[in-house]
């Protein structure tokens, strides 16, 4: 051991210490309280058993739950991607101060509570609210119909909710690209869509995709808005642990599902990290 | 024994040798150029001077005292910075100030030894600025005042004027010199600038993967190069291969110079002429440039191009396709044996 | 390049999208009705007035003030030391830790309500305001470690070298050198710990205790019984409170920018 390592070990020892003692073991704890057993008249038993595992993947309600937030989190994912590069791009070819001001404009609704702004969709999706009477008007629905406790609700609140990470993302990655190659393929004939598909995607791709896997993980675990706008009705992997938790009690299986969500985005993520790769390093190879 | 004393000094980074064998001693007052391209381990010499870096092996002394227990705060060695590393929340002033703190000098001398370094640099009015509020010169300056104000034993330059612009850099050059000759402080520069070390230093090292090639006055160093890498890295230079014959050195049949053994001969550029009469090395001029002062010339030999300069004084200079015959003085040239490798 | 009319109603489309709620939400507060609707003739504070004689959410925005304050402060003063370490010396583990501690950025919040529930109900701090701080710390502490670790690596390790020649020990260095350089770090570190902190709802509802609930958590909880223009008002101060930190914070980081400068090197 050299003084290098004496040094950095000392000073990253608080952190490390704190790290393991309010992250690693309460994590390690909710992982051994799923394997716990639960009845309602003795609370938790501390036995081992994987009884919680299998009632989750045996029972059709669980399994309708997981589809759903998967599927709402692919529909998220998907839509951010679809309006959200295309912002990015649009911002990027901005002029100042327009650039900083609209810049502000995307990051801005990140710092306001995720409460307050579905709140507001609450009131845009609900029965009386502004979209049911615009599709009315519009005579795509007959009466109002409330997107409230819909699935559509949700994917819209969440888009919402999500797409700044989306839009900040691919400005990332179109900020490194270099201006003069949409220049060049313009000389070269290019016509403006031949460019954003040829030139601009391609280099956009690695922020959408980072983008993309931010935006799917925190869909598929996002709470507050599935609970507002979904409510009890239309519930999700989240929403349904909470409700073990806070109003069934029954722990151990509320920590199942947990895990069980953990361990299905990770999946998810980590696939999707080597799918990238592989995809990418054949397109660099070609 | 010298001010500074380098001996066999060699730095390892596991298999990778980045200074190997270095023997150097720099007088008192003296300054001298570490010169090579990058990776050639000027920089880590320095580095090892001024106590960052731990040589593997041999031993620094300055003044006759072991440098290697010395923790590099208490070497009192003044450091100019390639990036200048002035801190930026310090006026300049404060800046300057800094090593004399350490030193815990009284206030007032402080003060007045500040305006001094500060007058010295010609920023005696630039005191309350922040270095971000200067031009890349001013901040050179200022570095370098903050490095000479402690009056350090040794001022260590690396790579000191290597981001400011051709017109600036020449100008500073000369003010360096004035600076330490008035000083008076031993000087060892880190350069890969050939033209920078020529013009400041008393003698000049030239470094090669890790390796001293020469250490020799600048002329010497230019005039006589030691090696064949010295040659190409100072200046430009055209080698020829020559056998030798009965009337002496014959390159591709046309006798140049005395001596006995196949060699190979090293001119510089402005060292070649254009003769009318006697021998010489026929050739053909394939382009000519114009470059103000001077023309540069490509001609085409037997034994490949050559390169030409001829100032511009007014002399006729043969233009491209013209046919001429090129000669030089033997003593301009320098001769590597054949089958030795420099 | 400049956008064509497409994108430009694109990105029109794109600012409602994302402004819509929000406004609504400020223009619903307004309503001089005793229900949910849009003001149109006459605009009323009558819903901000019965805010202030809410005593449950100035509680809970104390709260949410003082967990942030301090879940930040902490996390600052975590990440300076772990910063500086991974970002200027090498050592075995290195990279590792570093993704460790940005690992809760990984997790979803409703795990780590979960794992700090059983953790703190098996300690028996359930629903404690030290129990809630920990568990905003652990939340946060990605946010100012990226922010102080920006700041450390971004810094010219030849500034450090240039005060050790000029002869300033360790400790001097430290004092009069690197930390006057992140401070700008550990400033932005600390308000984007406190906006994260302030803004958690996920895993405080899992943590917090009714005398411990932060504002967040007190309008979900009410707008899970009801909806009404009460809420909306809540919701408007907060939209208020955050613009105005916005441009505090705007403000504070131009003047950080002047003071420090751009690194030329």
């Amino acid at each position: 051991m050299n003084a290098q390592e004496h040094q950095g070990w000392l000073l990253v020892a608080p952190a490390t210490l704190l790290f393991v003692g309010i992250v690693a073991t309460p994590l390690a704890m909710t992982l051994l309280l799923s394997f716990n057993g639960w009845s309602s008249t003795q609370g938790i038993v501390p036995t081992l058993t994987v009884q919680n595992y299998a009632e989750i993947l045996s029972d059709s309600f669980f399994a309708e739950i997981f589809l759903r937030t998967l599927r709402i989190a692919l529909w998220v994912t998907l839509i951010c991607v679809l309006i959200g590069a295309p912002e990015a791009y649009i911002l990027r070819r901005m002029r100042e101060p327009w650039r900083s001001s609209f810049i502000l404009v995307v990051i801005g609704p990140l710092l306001v509570s995720v409460v307050a702004r579905t709140l507001g969709w609450a009131l845009l999706l609900g029965g009386n609210g502004l979209i049911p009477l615009a599709l009315h008007r519009l005579g795509l629905t007959s009466s109002p119909v409330s997107l409230m406790f819909t699935e559509t609700g949700v994917v819209i609140a969440l888009v919402h909710v999500l797409v700044p990470f989306m839009v900040l993302s691919v400005w990332a990655s179109l900020a490194r690209m270099d201006p003069a190659t949409e220049r060049a393929a313009q000389s070269l004939g290019a016509s403006q869509i031949t460019i954003f598909l040829r030139i601009v995607l391609p280099q956009a791709m690695p922020g959408i995709l980072s983008g993309g896997i931010i935006v799917f993980s925190l869909a598929a675990s996002a709470f507050a808005t599935p609970a507002i706008i979904g409510g009890r009705r239309l519930k999700v992997a989240s929403t349904l642990a909470y409700d073990e938790f806070l109003n069934t009690l029954n722990w151990p299986l509320g920590a199942a599902i947990a895990v069980l969500l953990l361990v299905g985005i990770v999946a998810i993520v980590v696939g999707w990290n080597r799918f990238i790769e592989r995809r990418y390093s054949q397109v660099f190879a070609s | 024994m010298p001010y500074l004393a380098l001996e066999n000094i060699r730095k390892a980074y596991g298999p990778a040798v980045a200074v190997d064998r270095l023997d150097l001693g720099v007088e008192k007052g003296e300054f001298i150029s570490l010169l090579g391209p990058s990776g050639c381990g000027k920089t880590t010499t320095l580095q090892m001077i001024a106590g960052f870096v731990e040589p593997t092996q041999g031993a620094i002394a300055l003044d006759g005292i072991d440098l290697s227990r010395l923790a590099p705060e208490k070497r009192g060695l003044g450091i100019v910075f390639q990036s200048y590393a002035l801190f930026p929340h310090m006026t300049v002033a404060a800046n300057v100030a800094f090593g004399l703190e350490m030193r815990r000098v009284g206030k007032a001398e402080i003060r007045q030894r500040v305006e001094q370094a500060l007058a010295m640099v010609g920023l005696a009015d630039k005191g309350g600025r922040y270095p971000r509020q200067m031009s890349g010169g001013q901040q050179q300056r200022v570095a370098l005042a903050r490095a000479l104000v402690i009056r350090p034993a040794i001022l260590l330059l690396d790579e000191p004027l290597s981001n400011l612009d051709a017109k600036l850099r020449e100008e500073m050059q000369l003010e360096l010199r004035q600076i330490q000759r008035q000083s008076g402080t031993t000087t060892v520069l880190v350069t890969h600038d050939q033209q920078e070390a020529l013009a400041l230093s008393d003698r000049i090292v030239v470094m090669n993967q890790g390796r001293v090639e020469q250490i020799g006055s600048p002329f010497d160093v230019y005039e006589r190069p030691g090696s064949a890498f010295v040659a190409t890295f100072l200046g430009r230079t055209n080698t020829f291969s020559a056998e030798p014959t009965s009337r002496g050195l014959a390159v591709a049949g046309h006798v140049m110079m005395p001596g006995e053994r196949p060699a190979t001969i090293s001119i510089r550029p402005e060292k070649v002429d254009f003769t009318t009469d006697g021998d010489g090395l026929p050739g053909r001029v394939l382009t000519r440039v114009f470059q103000g002062n001077h023309w540069l010339l490509h001609v085409e030999t037997p034994d490949g191009l050559c390169l030409v300069i001829r100032p511009n004084d007014g002399r006729p200079v043969p233009g491209e396709g013209e046919t001429v015959v090129l000669a030089f003085r033997a003593r301009d040239a320098s001769l590597s044996l054949a089958g030795s490798t420099p | 390049m400049r956008n064509g009319p497409l994108a430009v109603v694109f990105h029109a489309v794109f600012v409602v999208f994302l402004l819509a709620p929000m406004v609504l939400v400020c223009l619903v507060a307004f309503t001089p009705e005793g229900f949910l609707s849009i003001p149109t003739t006459r605009f009323s504070l009558r819903w901000f007035e019965r805010v202030a004689q809410y005593p449950d959410f100035i509680a809970a925005f104390r709260t949410s003030l003082f967990v942030a304050t301090a879940a930040s402060l902490i996390a600052v003063l975590f990440a300076v030391p772990a910063a500086l370490a991974i970002a200027r010396y090498r050592f075995t583990g290195r990279e590792a830790l570093n993704a460790f501690f940005m690992a809760p950025l990984m997790i979803p919040h409703l795990v780590l309500g979960i794992a700090f529930l059983r953790f703190y109900s098996l300690l028996g701090i359930s629903g404690t305001m030290a129990g809630l701080i920990i568990g905003h710390v652990v939340v946060v502490f990605p946010f100012a470690m990226r922010m102080v670790l920006a700041a450390a690596t971004g810094m010219d390790k030849r500034i450090e070298d240039a005060a050790t020649a000029l002869g300033a020990d360790r400790i001097t260095t430290y004092r009069r050198i690197v930390i006057p350089l992140i401070i700008p770090g550990m400033a932005s570190g600390f308000a984007l710990a406190f906006i994260q902190s302030f803004d958690e709802v996920t895993m405080t509802v899992f943590i917090a205790s009714a005398t411990t609930t932060t504002l967040p958590v007190r309008m979900f909880t009410y707008i899970q019984d009801s909806i009404d223009p009460l809420i909306c008002a809540v919701s408007a101060l907060l939209i208020l409170f955050t613009v105005l930190a916005m441009l505090v914070i705007d403000r504070f980081y131009g003047l950080q920018r002047l003071f420090i400068g751009e690194d030329k090197s």
